[in-house]
């Protein structure tokens, strides 16, 4: 990376790493409360605006923390120049069909 | 194949001749239950696609999460989760140039480790007791 880059990553890091404690403090209390609950009752307490703009955001914010994590442990482990290359867009993939995936999820839940 | 000696990048510790330390066991910690956790986001998933999917899915997943595996992959993730967001907290403390002596950092790790506890069980009394 270059340093420009390395910068970027850091602050990325960090501002991802404060967004994620309310948003993670957010998430674990709705779990406690959701336990038990039936489709009816997740689908209707997903539905609620709030709630899924907070976990549309949990999920965007926490898939690209997950992202500049995994870059970061496979700069450091994988030697390969091409190997490394490969993972480490692999992983962007990964993150990014994941956290796709989980918004349209949410959306349908919440729109349709 | 590029040469270890070549690369700019510092060196892990060997871990072979490398004396485990509090310091450093939860460092590397960190980094595991950040692995946990990026794995574990996909029961999240699974939630959010069985839900978007319908009654009959949304029923599979919440008996995957009700079985003893499910369950046993909960409890993991509660426990990274917290300690990831306890000892990740400890990080932006140094980032921002506080608890950097060794005293600091040793006590800092300690109340990690406490919190990280006591929020998992309370957690886990909270969501099966209350």
């Amino acid at each position: 990376m270059s340093n420009k880059k390395s910068t970027h990553h850091w602050l990325a890091q960090r501002i991802t790493a404060v967004l994620l404690i309310p948003l993670v403090i957010w998430l674990v209390y709705s779990i406690v409360d959701l336990v038990g609950s039936d489709y009816e009752q997740f689908t209707a307490w997903l539905s609620q605006p709030l709630n899924a703009i907070a976990m549309i955001t949990f999920v965007m914010v926490g898939f690209y923390h997950a992202t500049l994590g995994a870059q970061v442990i496979t700069e450091d482990y994988v030697h390969h120049k091409c190997l490394k290359k490969l993972k480490l867009i692999i992983q962007k993939l990964f993150f990014f069909g994941a956290s796709i995936v989980c918004i349209v999820s949410v959306l349908k839940i919440a729109l349709v | 194949m590029s040469d270890p000696s070549q690369d700019t990048r510092p060196l892990s510790p060997h871990l072979q001749i490398y004396k485990p330390q509090m310091t450093s066991v939860l460092s590397i910690t960190h980094r595991a239950t950040g692995v946990a956790l990026a794995i574990g986001s996909l029961m999240l998933l699974w939630l959010l696609c069985a839900a978007a999917t319908g009654p009959g899915a949304y029923n599979t997943f919440m008996n995957f999460a009700g079985s003893p595996l499910g369950r046993f992959m909960l409890f993991g993730w509660s426990f990274s989760l917290y300690f990831h967001l306890c000892n990740g907290i400890r990080h932006l403390f140094w980032d921002m140039g506080y608890l950097l002596n060794i005293k600091q950092a040793y006590r800092a790790g300690y109340i990690v480790l406490l919190g990280t506890i006591i929020l998992t069980l309370s957690t886990w009394i909270c969501a099966l007791y209350i």
